[in-house]
């Protein structure tokens, strides 16, 4: 069962685990970038598991969760317009925007559509000549040539009903936001496997140099997250502060530089709203001039009140790695899947909502 | 579970007037009654429906079961089945997890103005296939026509009435500290082989919903174990880490399972992988979840293991006093993990 049974040995895990506990002398604090990494160190207990001097915290990469609620009412503004089929990958819909979700807005009768694909989006405009199709482009570096791809797709085809909502964000800027805050606490970064493998590993040599942080790109697997985790915590007990490849499988130095080319062809770098944490600068990307076009933003002349966070929401702070879910009042309490104050507690990537699903056993 | 029902074609279509199902077939006159003669009466007959009354009147003996459920799917045809069968073996499996012989099922049809006679057709085979292997009999029914557009092609809503095995002491007040959780099957199968086919979503697999009534098989098992079968439940919407968190609320007993030890066709786990889902709470039709005292869990699996419907069955965990109200999950790697109720439907994952 190739690449579902290897990266999840029992054995191979145990021999990682028995080293993270022979090295580690100190304590050390490591974020996870990739809420895919939260996830699957949360669902396969192995939090549990770790030396109790080495704190896992739970960084911002879910794209879900650092979706800003003026996006989300910029969607829902869109998916309500006349002849728009809206499109979104499956776990936008459930997050609060100022006052309803898209799964609210789409049991009130707007047509909103789940894809795995910005390309079924441009076949279903190909399809419907009579109607808009936007595209909810959210996601990181990983899912951005694809997004491209579909305006490039789209343009080839001399589509004019096709257009892309892009809510793109860049992970470096991010680890660098939280380096430079006056309370950070973390010792090095599980960068994420999935963005270096469009992206590469040089750009985060600057960070790991200027912030001394040793930075790992790791998998998402049991066996990936042990071993990244291992050579974070080598790293550190020496002193070092390289940017290392755990994830040799994907990712190369130099990255996809297809895909980089793609995302450079479509969009242009910009500052970018985080949820919970503010704006960000040069921390996303935006469809740019010469495809303003398929920008749903123009087309659709989107001008709405920009809306105010939840403040009972302390999505900041979890996402920055200075709290965990736990310590926020709300959570399980005001603040549950069924009900999210915030996006964390939406998606399957959110840190609180993997508290909430695999958390809160008693040891026996 | 191998056994899969296939349209017969030793039901040729009659010759309906029209093409599509019409208002006027849900209107009570004459497209009405001809629909129902050729498509209903003729098809199912048997000495309760033959009497075209308004209920069926019959006798039973014993203790009885009355379950009813409303089949929603879409798409209606999918690898493995149809909403026919479903509609069939999911009230008669209702009955078989209370430990009773599905004897009579109510068939309600509401269906969308519009619905191609062909297809319509196909699913009345598939549910009068279905009642012969479940040996059950349609005695009542009714069919409404909506309007275009107020429907999804069809809805059908079948009830049932069952006799309760007299060995069989099934209710989560019996289930004990220490008992053993056995699941009768690969798990998942179903909600995977319907979502292949939903738009947006579609991928090539050969995966086949598990759809099959389990009454012969469970009652078999009821008939021997008797008392110690302390519960059944079949894990269809929601899957099995829905049934096992709502015995675990009601029972406040710790539902501890292995991981490693549930049974997953390598297809259908890769299937999940892909779609970002949790093969926990895949939809399942053909499979139950049994609660047996420890002393008999082995002998009561290797029967359940020579039963066509219970080959890959397993013993997946136990139940503990520790805890208590929670599902706990041992993962491959051996860390442990609270398995929560799904809320609202599982959305695919962004990346």
């Amino acid at each position: 069962m190739k690449y579902l049974s290897e990266y999840r040995d029992p054995e191979m895990v145990e021999a990682f685990l028995k080293e993270i506990h022979h090295i580690t002398t100190r304590p050390w604090t490591l974020m996870e970038i990739c809420g895919g990494q939260t996830h699957s160190l949360v669902k396969n207990g192995i939090l549990n598991m770790l030396p109790a001097n080495i704190t896992m915290v739970h960084g911002p990469g879910c794209p879900v969760c650092v979706t800003s609620v003026s996006v989300i009412d910029e969607a829902i503004f869109l998916a309500e317009q006349p002849h728009v089929i809206f499109c979104s990958f499956g776990d936008m819909l459930r997050v609060p925007g100022s006052k309803k979700s898209l799964l609210e807005c789409k049991a009130s009768g707007a047509d909103i559509r789940i894809l795995y694909s910005p390309l079924e989006a441009v076949q279903l405009a190909k399809n419907n000549p009579d109607k808009q199709i936007v595209f909810f482009a959210v996601g990181f570096e990983t899912t951005a040539p694809s997004n491209a791809l579909s305006v490039v797709q789209a343009a080839k085809l001399e589509l004019n009903n096709y257009s892309i909502l892009a809510s793109h964000v860049l992970v470096p800027p991010a680890m660098e936001a939280i380096l430079s805050d006056t309370n950070n606490t973390i010792n090095a970064f599980l960068a994420a496997g999935h963005v270096c493998t469009i992206m590469g590993m040089e750009e985060y040599e600057p960070v790991a140099e200027k912030y001394k942080c040793p930075i790992v790109i790791t998998g998402f697997e049991p066996v990936d997250l042990l071993q990244g985790i291992l050579m974070a915590v080598k790293q550190l007990e020496k002193g070092e502060h390289k940017v290392e490849n755990q994830y040799t499988r994907y990712v190369q130095r130099e990255g996809n530089r297809m895909a980089v080319d793609i995302i450079n062809s479509v969009f242009a770098v910009n500052d970018r709203v985080w949820r919970g944490i503010g704006t960000i600068p040069n921390s996303g990307y935006e469809v740019n001039e010469q495809y303003k076009n398929y920008n749903a933003r123009i087309k659709f002349n989107i001008d709405i009140e920009k809306a105010m966070e939840n403040k009972d929401c302390i999505s900041g702070d979890i996402m920055k790695g200075l709290k965990k879910p736990k310590q926020c009042p709300n959570f399980g309490a005001k603040c549950k899947p069924e009900h999210p104050l915030g996006a964390p507690m939406v998606s399957s990537e959110g840190a609180c909502a993997a508290y909430y699903q695999y958390a809160g056993i008693n040891h026996v | 579970m191998d056994e899969k029902i296939t349209v017969q074609m030793s039901c040729p279509m009659p010759k309906f007037d029209f093409d599509v199902i019409t208002l006027g077939h849900g209107s009570g006159g004459l497209l009405t009654h001809r629909l129902l003669q050729s498509g209903v009466f003729n098809l199912f007959s048997n000495d309760l429906l033959d009497q075209q009354h308004d209920g069926a009147s019959f006798e039973l003996n014993g203790k009885i079961a009355f379950s009813t459920d409303s089949y929603v799917i879409s798409p209606i045809f999918f690898p493995g089945g149809n909403i026919g069968d479903v509609a069939v073996n999911g009230t008669v499996n209702d009955l078989a997890m209370c430990g009773a012989e599905a004897k009579y099922l109510s068939l309600g049809f509401i269906v969308e103005e519009g619905f191609a006679m062909n297809e319509f057709w196909k699913v009345l085979v598939s549910i009068k296939t279905a009642a012969e292997k479940a040996n059950v009999k349609i005695v009542t029914g009714d069919t409404k026509v909506v309007e275009k557009g107020k429907g999804d092609k069809l809805f059908i809503n079948t009830s049932g009435i069952g006799i309760v095995h007299t060995n069989a002491f099934i209710h989560h007040r019996n289930i004990e500290a220490g008992d053993a959780i056995i699941i009768s099957g690969n798990i998942a199968a179903h909600g995977i082989a319907i979502m292949s086919l939903r738009e947006g979503l579609t991928f090539e697999t050969s995966i086949q919903s598990d759809t099959t009534n389990l009454n012969h098989t469970v009652l078999a098992l009821v008939s021997k174990y008797g008392k110690d079968i302390r519960f059944l439940r079949d894990p269809t919407r929601g899957g099995l880490a829905s049934v096992l968190n709502e015995v675990a609320e009601l029972t406040q007993l710790g539902f501890h399972i292995d991981q490693k030890l549930i049974p997953v066709q390598e297809q259908v786990e890769s299937a999940c992988e892909m779609l970002g889902l949790d093969p926990l709470y895949v939809a399942n039709e053909g499979l139950f979840v049994a609660i047996v005292k420890k002393e008999s869990a082995g002998a009561f699996l290797n029967d359940l293991q020579k039963d066509c419907n219970g080959i890959h069955a397993a013993i997946i965990g136990e139940v503990l006093a520790d805890n208590g109200g929670k599902v706990i999950l041992k993962s491959r790697i051996g860390g442990r993990r609270v398995v929560n109720y799904l809320t609202g439907e599982q959305l695919p994952r962004i990346c």
